[in-house]
Parts: structure tokens; C-alpha cells; sequence
């Protein structure tokens, strides 16, 4: 953990007072909703569809035990006793009342927590890999850059009002698991041929209702420069991005309209006038944030064989990771049981995993954005042990990297955005196919649902990827396949968007499909490793209609048909 | 009657007319365009025609970073005290606040804020390079 220093602290209590004043403004009539919207939200608060919701932030995913047993007495007392892990690594709560907000900050901020810029138009929290720091493939530890970049967007002056929304990602590791190629910014840590750290720069990825992937604008950005050349970017985006169509706002609209060149040059001529200013990085603050990250104190340990049979075998050959200190491994407590919204937790649960993170793991947790928990140094000796105590708890699921892991955001249940519902699709499809060991024959696939094209489930970055659509009123169910968020594997495609299917499905129809899909994939496969990905990039998303609606002939058919697809 | 507020006092008669050239940006306008009246102006005014739109930021930056500007640098349209402390770190001196704003209130605001991570134009030494000589 970053633990804050007095500034730090100070900053975040000013933020408390000043929510509490706006609020009471509000509820006296004193702003009105457009503009208490525009600064509830820049404090993680939304008015949903049967009540507020609150998203807190969790900078990056870092979290301690201490910090989640004090969302969890949140969630108890203002809240209906669970919490929502969400795609970007935060927290929210679906049930807080409006004019509890205040003190629900104020309670926070005694831990060290806050729900600063979890939305609105400003920059929004960083994020990065949940194996930053463990993972035997890092370039450099991806929180200290992710924790500098915190507080130079944190109530930014000149950046607070932007013309939408601003996601930054951070990328420490060989391997993208921060999906950095969907973000607004997306920076990857890359060493030059001295040894240099630098950061490749990609502007103008997005998910959302125009995905995009990002464009390379800086193959190689000396570290040193990394915050006057996102004030460059930030700045042509402050000035330039558009802001008379909310659709059209965010940055790869702009990256887009001016393409890449010109855009690049833009933010060149910028930083050019910022470059080794002030704000150019120094060594020591690097050394001072990193000092002040509390480390884990490893033991010398070797590495020690782990045991593939029987269920704790198929616990851990997917649910535990590598490690880079011997000796230690990396745990993920699956949020994806089958019957369980993904991502949600209870607050017994909540003070349970905060135990087992003391017990086990130094006392702190990530979370992913697949809205699963990391307990990131665990020794391989207490595996065993720590797999029975997480049966118990409902969060030992081996199912981490397959089907019914999926990601999926709250959909229509709880948000107004949302055309149809996600959490049911997903618990079909995860009562469909429980069966691990089908789930296991599959092997890795990422299936992602968002219940409107906002894509909050990331469905265009998953291997299969389900998209709610309304059609006169009623709930239908898009599906892409191909799409990946990253190069996470030494094989098959780099950051990819999912093509669409074909005509959309109710919501009965999606689990037969998705059978259908799974099915034509394993007929299709050269050997068990070639992943569905990997198949759908080398043969195309053709041989994968047909089996689902069908040859031309038979969907010309159909047609004359009453509609099995709509 | 809109206040008129000037390094973090309410100009209680602001006068009418002007003593010299004024000079009145919209968001979309380019500083740079302005950059040689500069010296002669006696106030450049930054309009903000909506709550949310921030362009004004940016242009106060480059009027002041950029283009030395050193005279009155005043935001003016819809002026909302949650605005204040951003505007002031980022080079404005005078504020004609929008009709409604409460004026103490106002005035607390440019104090929401104790400190900023930021290079900014009311601090150009970024914290981390203060934080470290301390």
C-alpha cells in the first residue's frame, strides 16, 4: 500500500468537506441537478435506477485488510450488506442514500480512501495489472507510476472540467494485462537499448458505443517525461475534443476526426513548450513513493511442487499464479460462483477475505478488473490450507481464465443507462456450463456481457462478448466473437475488437448459442492448446456463423420463417 | 447584480467603463491570436459559457505560462463558486461571479483546497519537488 503523508491525507478531508457543502447546497435548492450532477459524479455518486449508487475508488486495485473491513462496516451500515466489484477496480455500493454520502467519505477517508474522480468528466482512476509487483515478467512496478500519475490528476486545475471522461492504463509487465490498448491513454513500461525505462504511449482506445484501438503516438517517452507529455495530451484534448455531442466527446473521437499524425503532432508542438519543465519527473519522488509503499517482508523460501490432483489441483492450476520471489505464489478468490452476480461480495465475506489477506498475503489484496480478488504473495507451503478455508467461503471457484468467469457489468437491474439485463445471462450461462470439466476442455476464454453498448462489461474485448440491445422495448442479446484485450499470452492475437455475429437473440436463446460456439470451436481445434481464440483469428468469424444460424440457404430460410433469431 | 471579486476581494463600485483595452476570449479562441496586444491590454476576460466547459483553463495557462501575460486576467459567464479554486490555480485574478453565488461562501472557496500535486500558474513548483527538499 501507498500509505499517504500528511498532504495526502489533508487533501482528501478538504474533498470531504467540500462534498458536504455542495451536497447541502443541493438538497437546499442551491445548485441545481445539472450542476450537482456534474460534481456528485466527480465524487463516484449516481443516481441509478431505484436508488444512488456509489462507486469508491481503489487506486489501481491496491486494497489492505484494513481498508476493505472498513467497506465492509460501509456496506453494513449504509448499504444492504454487499459491495460491487467493478471492471475498473473500484467499489460500489447500490443502495446509499444521498444525504449519507458525506459521512460515507468521512468514514472513508480514516482509511485512507476516497471516491475522488471514480467518474465525470475528469481523469478517472488509474489502472493497471493486478500482478504489478509479483509478476515474474515485470519491466518496473507499475503502482509507483500508477500512484505518481494519482496525484498528478487529482483535482488537476486545468483538467477538471474536460469534455468527457479520461481512463489512463498502466502496463509494467512484458505481458498487457491492463488491456492498455482500450484506453484513452495507455501507458506501456518498456526498457530502450541502455536499459532505460520509458513508456510506449497510446492515445484514443476505448470500449463503449465506438470501440477503437488505440493508436501508438510515442514508441518510447523517457520516464522523466511522462507527466509534461500528459499535460500536452490532455491539454489538445482539453481545447480540441468536442463537446456539442456527448457521444462524440471522448478523445479517440478526436484522435479519430484529426487523425493520428496530425493529433501526434499537435501534442508534440505542445510538449515541446512543457517539456523539461517543472513538472518533468525526478528520481527522488520515485524513491519517496516508493518508500512510502509498505512491502512484503519475504521469507527465503524455495520453490516447492504444488499438487494437480483432485479438486485442489484444478483449484490450483487455475486460480494460482507464478511468482517472482521463490516460494511464493500469486491466489485468485473467485467473485464468479454460479448463482453469484459477478463480482459481488458480501460483508461477511468482505471481513473473511480481509482475515485471509492477514493470514496469508501481508495483509493486503488486489483487485482485478475481471472483478476478482488477488491475494498476490501467498507461500506456496499454505496454498493447501488457504484453498480449504476459501472453499468455505464461496471463493475458491477453479475458474479463473474460463467460461464462467465472466465479466459482466450491473446491467439493467441497477443502472438506468442499461437496455437489457446482464447478471441473468451470466447465471445461466454459468448454471449451463458448471461443469468444470467441460469448462476445462474448453480451456482459457473470456466471455464478457455489458447490458447496453456503453460496454462497461468490456463485451467487445471478450474471446465472446454479449451485448444487450433494446429492440421495441424488449431485451435482445448481440454476440461478437474475437475479441481480446491484450497480448496476455505469448500466442494469439494482441488487442483485438470482437466482430458481430450476426442478428441479435433472447435472452433463452444465449446459452444454446453460446453451446453452438463452443462446440464448432472444439471440432475446429489443432490440439487442447489452441485456445477459441486463437482458432477464431486463424479461420475468421464465417465458419462460426454458419454454425450458428446456419449456410446462406438455410438462413435465407429462416427468413421465410417466424424468427428463431431477431 | 453579478459580484465582481479581484485577488480574493469584492470589488464593492466596480467601474463601469474600463481604463484601457479589454480583451474577450470564447472557448474556442486561440490565445495565440492575442499574444502581441498583450502588453497593452489592461485585461484579458475568459468567458466560460457552461458550468462544465473547462477550455478556459487551458487558454488562462497559455495567457499566462506561455504568453507572459501579467495584467487582470478575469473569468466571467457561468462563475460558480466550485470553480474558484481551479481558476485561480490556473492564473485568474478576477472573477465576475454568475447571479445567485452566495459571496462569503465564494470567498471561502478559493480555500477548498490546501495545497495542489500540480505545476500550477498560482505554484510552478510541483509538490513532488517540494515535498523532497522539505
Amino acid at each position: 500500500m501507498y500509505r499517504y503523508d500528511e498532504i495526502d491525507q489533508r487533501l482528501v478531508d478538504e474533498r470531504v468537506t467540500q462534498f458536504r457543502g455542495q451536497t447541502q447546497r443541493f438538497l437546499e435548492g442551491k445548485l441545481s441537478e445539472d450542476e450537482f450532477r456534474a460534481l456528485r459524479l466527480r465524487n463516484g455518486l449516481y443516481i441509478q435506477r431505484y436508488a444512488p449508487m456509489l462507486r469508491i475508488a481503489i487506486p489501481y486495485g491496491l486494497l489492505s485488510s484494513k481498508q476493505l473491513r472498513k467497506l465492509a462496516e460501509i456496506a453494513r451500515k449504509y448499504d444492504r450488506d454487499y459491495g460491487h466489484f467493478s471492471t475498473r477496480q473500484n467499489l460500489q455500493l447500490n443502495w446509499p442514500k444521498l444525504e449519507e454520502v458525506p459521512d460515507i467519505l468521512a468514514e472513508l477517508a480514516t482509511v485512507e480512501m476516497h471516491a475522488i474522480q471514480t467518474s465525470g468528466n475528469c481523469v478517472r482512476n488509474i489502472t493497471t495489472d493486478h500482478f504489478a509487483g509479483v509478476a515474474s515478467d515485470e519491466i518496473v512496478d507499475s503502482f509507483v507510476w500508477c500512484e505518481l500519475i494519482r496525484q498528478w490528476s487529482t483535482f488537476h486545475p486545468e483538467f477538471s472540467y474536460l469534455p468527457r471522461k479520461f481512463k489512463i492504463a498502466v502496463n509494467g509487465a512484458v505481458h498487457d494485462r491492463a488491456a492498455v490498448a482500450v484506453h484513452d491513454i495507455g501507458l506501456h513500461a518498456v526498457k530502450n537499448e541502455q536499459g532505460e525505462v520509458g513508456f510506449r504511449v497510446l492515445v484514443g482506445g476505448g470500449l463503449g458505443r465506438t470501440p477503437i484501438i488505440g493508436t501508438e503516438i510515442r514508441s518510447f517517452l523517457p520516464w522523466r517525461h511522462l507527466l509534461t507529455y500528459l499535460d500536452a495530451i490532455l491539454r489538445v484534448y482539453n481545447r480540441y475534443g468536442r463537446r456539442d455531442n456527448i457521444h462524440k466527446a471522448r478523445i479517440k473521437i478526436l484522435v479519430k476526426e484529426r487523425g493520428a499524425d496530425r493529433f501526434r503532432e499537435e501534442v508534440e508542438a505542445e510538449w515541446a513548450h512543457l517539456k523539461d519543465g517543472p513538472a518533468t519527473v525526478i528520481e527522488q519522488e520515485l524513491q519517496r513513493i516508493q518508500a512510502r509503499f509498505t512491502r512484503p517482508q519475504y521469507e527465503a523460501l524455495s520453490n516447492q511442487g504444488i499438487s494437480t490432483e483432485g479438486p485442489f489441483g484444478a483449484w490450483a492450476k487455475r486460480n494460482v499464479h507464478a511468482h517472482k520471489v521463490p516460494g511464493y505464489a500469486a491466489v485468485t478468490l473467485s467473485l464468479k460462483k454460479t448463482g453469484v452476480p459477478p463480482g459481488d461480495v458480501t460483508t461477511d465475506q468482505m471481513n473473511a477475505i480481509a482475515d485471509l489477506a492477514d493470514r496469508y498475503s501481508f495483509g493486503e489484496l488486489r483487485v482485478s478488473h475481471e472483478q476478482n480478488l488477488i491475494l498476490a504473495d501467498v507461500r506456496q507451503r499454505d496454498l493447501e490450507a488457504l484453498w480449504r478455508e476459501a472453499r468455505a467461503l464461496g471463493l475458491a471457484t477453479p475458474n479463473i481464465g474460463l467460461l464462467t468467469n465472466i465479466i459482466a457489468c450491473p446491467g439493467g437491474d441497477f443502472c438506468s443507462l442499461a437496455n437489457a439485463k446482464s447478471i441473468p445471462v451470466a447465471q445461466a450461462l454459468q448454471e449451463r456450463f458448471e461443469d468444470l470439466d467441460y469448462q476445462h476442455d474448453i480451456g482459457e476464454l473470456d466471455l464478457n456481457i455489458s447490458g447496453c453498448m456503453n460496454a462497461c462489461g468490456h463485451h467487445h474485448v471478450g474471446h465472446i462478448g454479449i451485448l444487450g440491445v433494446d429492440k421495441n422495448g424488449e431485451e435482445w442479446y448481440q454476440i461478437e466473437i474475437g475479441g481480446n484485450q491484450g497480448n496476455t499470452h505469448a500466442k494469439g492475437p494482441g488487442a483485438a475488437l470482437g466482430k458481430v455475429l450476426g442478428p441479435s437473440f433472447a435472452r433463452a436463446q444465449v446459452p444454446d448459442v453460446i453451446e453452438k460456439l463452443l462446440s464448432f470451436y472444439v471440432s475446429e481445434r489443432e490440439s487442447e492448446v489452441e485456445r477459441f481464440i486463437e482458432v477464431v483469428h486463424r479461420i475468421g468469424i464465417e465458419p462460426f456463423k454458419t454454425a450458428v444460424y446456419g449456410n446462406a440457404d438455410q438462413r435465407a430460410a429462416r427468413r421465410r420463417e417466424p424468427a428463431l433469431a431477431a | 447584480m453579478a459580484t465582481l471579486i479581484k485577488e480574493r476581494r469584492v470589488v464593492a463600485n466596480p467601474p463601469s467603463l474600463p481604463e484601457g483595452e479589454v480583451i474577450r476570449l470564447e472557448p474556442t479562441d486561440d490565445p495565440a491570436a492575442v499574444a502581441a496586444r498583450l502588453p497593452k491590454v489592461s485585461r484579458v476576460e475568459i468567458n466560460f459559457p457552461k458550468f462544465g466547459d473547462g477550455r478556459g483553463f487551458s487558454i488562462a495557462r497559455l495567457l499566462r505560462e506561455r504568453y507572459g501575460y501579467k495584467g487582470e486576467l478575469r473569468a466571467v459567464g457561468e462563475v460558480a463558486r466550485d470553480h474558484l479554486y481551479y481558476m485561480e490555480q490556473c492564473g485568474f485574478d478576477a472573477f465576475l461571479l454568475r447571479d445567485g453565488e452566495e459571496v462569503d461562501d465564494a470567498l471561502a472557496a478559493f480555500d477548498d483546497f490546501s495545497e495542489a500535486y500540480q505545476a500550477t500558474v498560482a505554484q510552478p513548483v510541483p509538490l513532488f519537488r517540494r515535498r523532497g527538499a522539505a
